[in-house]
């Protein structure tokens, strides 16, 4: 094996004195021209489209007009605008403390060796295949106030189990769902970055004397640092730009309680036919997600162009 | 080396079990049952009839046809995705100008533009294309949020075909196209079966763009049936989850005969 590594290296050596002439026969840009111009039509554009539909007065189905800064300067007067921000943050920050350490310890757990995980992992990893409106929608039934669970254990859950019908609850409702739906996601990933600490580290640290806890604080959640930084900017974006479940699981209520940002822009575009305001606060999301999104190229290395053969 | 038992993990795994098993646990026996039983028993009893009604109801139905429309709907999306994607996968790879590089780089952006965001602007471009209510106006844009991440994967599976077979086929005479079929594309075979299954997955499940660029029964695909069911006055329980059961049994099928593959998919989006 070593042999062939080095036969190929130096026949490496010898090809790259050759390559100049080569640079004439690779592929031209013009493969990438039909991906960039679809790409660009429907993913890049929109972003700029957002904007000038920002500034127009539009229904959806008549042609916009061109109204200058006036849905701007109307920012203070949208409805909810605040109480929704407030809420999106109350969210997020609880989506983050529930779904961190859950995805963390059910990462870790899974990345053990013993042979039953693997049983344990295809029920905990199934929501992953499952779509979000389905899952929202049989947490929705399962709440349900006179069908569901609650009214059933009204012992447990207290009064006429009515859960969705308080802000409270159905915040709890919501971080549920995160913990059952989005959760595997995150033990996925911190599964794979676990798998891959050097177990020489564990070894040491065993010889040592250090516990099961002190191993986890000293090796295992410094390992993982760099995967639980990008775990938390998913959960960020997720949380600044998602509002399906919302939307399904208490409809922004109860009595806008639980409209988040995104799910007002959804129903002011969508709902009530106000495009132009709607593409106002899309604007905001944007911006706050992009800030975001400068992070998560920063840290996971998305940006950089790195081949598996480098150094070789 | 000795390990002493972990009480922790023993502990919490059996609670999470229970936590993860109730929802389909609920849904499956709910299907299984009579709309009276499940409204006078509660979700958790176990019915006192078990029937395929809720089946043959959902079955003799519009949602059949919304499956059908979400299959071909995410086979499109894929092939549309592969299609754009791979060549541009190669041009990055094996180019040489620093367009490409510069290319790269602008696409791997939109790996961090949420789809949410842009679904006014999309909504006009879809209108104005004349695409509305279509299955286009679903397969496009949803092939094109797909093509960064199926150029982030393949290309670090391109990229590890080392030099000197492509030094091999140029020898030979082989043309660009040649070498991209005859060796690029067969030697990424896996990335691309990953990402396919993951594009697959995705498109099978998406909500947002289907319910905003379309609205007539030959488009609909089966999230947005689904969606549709909880709007009526009078919700049907027992049928909605036998919806729901058949909505996601083609998935399931496939967690568990390509687990591997369709894992490897996911945490594609973790980067290595």
């Amino acid at each position: 094996m070593s042999n062939l590594v080095a036969a190929l290296t130096s026949a490496r050596k010898k090809a790259r004195a050759g390559r100049s002439r080569q640079a004439a026969l690779g592929p031209s840009v013009m493969w990438a021209l039909p991906a960039v111009v679809v790409y660009a039509l429907f993913a890049l554009i929109p972003i700029l489209v957002v904007v000038v539909i920002s500034f127009m007065d539009w229904d959806g189905v008549r042609p916009p007009k061109f109204v200058g800064l006036a849905n701007w300067a109307n920012l203070p007067n949208i409805a909810f605008l605040g109480g929704s921000v407030q809420i999106m943050l109350i969210l997020l920050v609880c989506s983050i403390l529930v779904q961190l350490p859950i995805g963390l310890l059910m990462g870790v757990w899974a990345a053990g060796p013993q042979r039953n995980r693997a049983v344990f992992c295809t029920i905990f990893f199934l929501p992953m295949v499952l779509s979000g409106v389905a899952i929202s929608i049989v947490w929705r039934q399962i709440m349900d106030a006179n069908f569901g669970i609650p009214g059933q254990f009204s012992a447990i859950f207290g009064g006429n189990g009515n859960v969705l019908g308080s802000m409270e609850g159905a915040i709890m409702v919501l971080l549920a769902i995160g913990a059952w739906g989005s959760a595997p996601f995150f033990g996925l990933i911190f599964q794979g970055a676990a798998k891959g600490i050097p177990q020489m580290l564990y070894d040491a640290a065993a010889i040592d004397g250090a516990g099961r806890f002190r191993r986890f604080f000293s090796i295992t959640l410094p390992q993982l640092k760099a995967t639980i930084v990008m775990a938390v900017i998913f959960m960020v974006v997720g949380g600044l730009t998602g509002f399906e479940t919302i939307m399904i699981v208490t409809e922004g209520g109860p009595a806008r309680k639980t409209l988040t940002t995104p799910l007002l822009m959804y129903y002011t575009a969508f709902r009530d036919y106000h495009l132009g305001t709607g593409s106002v606060i899309a604007v905001l999301l944007i911006l706050a997600a992009g800030g975001i999104a400068v992070l998560f190229a920063k840290y996971s290395g998305f940006d950089k162009m790195e081949s598996d053969l480098e150094g070789m | 080396m000795k390990q002493r038992p972990n009480v922790l993990a023993g502990a919490l795994t059996p609670i999470w079990l229970l936590f993860m098993i109730i929802p389909v646990y609920v849904v499956t026996i709910g299907s299984f049952a009579t709309p009276q039983s499940f409204r006078q028993g509660g979700p958790l009893s176990w019915p006192a009839v078990l029937t395929l009604d809720n089946y043959q109801t959902i079955l003799t139905g519009k949602f059949p046809g919304y499956m059908l429309n979400t299959l071909v709907i995410a086979l499109l999306t894929v092939g549309l995705n592969l299609l754009l994607a791979l060549p541009a996968t190669y041009a990055v790879v094996r180019g040489r100008s620093n367009g490409t590089r510069r290319i790269f780089r602008v696409i791997l952006l939109g790996l961090a533009i949420p789809s949410q965001t842009v679904l006014i602007p999309l909504f006009w471009i879809i209108r104005s294309l004349g695409l509305y209510d279509s299955i286009w106006a679903i397969v496009l844009p949803q092939a094109a949020f797909g093509v960064p991440m199926t150029v982030l994967i393949v290309s670090s599976g391109m990229r590890s075909i080392v030099n000197e077979l492509y030094d091999a086929m140029i020898v030979d005479g082989a043309s660009v196209t040649q070498r991209f079929f005859r060796l690029a594309l067969p030697l990424s075979k896996s990335p691309i079966a990953t990402v396919s299954i993951f594009h697959f997955l995705g498109a099978w499940n998406s909500f947002l763009f289907p319910l905003i660029f379309t609205h007539s029964p030959g488009t609909t695909v089966m999230t947005v049936g689904l969606y549709n069911f909880i709007g009526a006055y009078d919700v049907d329980y027992t049928a909605l989850f036998a919806a729901v059961i058949l909505s996601a049994t083609p998935l399931l099928l496939m967690y568990l005969f390509a687990r591997r593959w369709l894992l490897a998919g996911l945490m594609g989006m973790s980067g290595r």
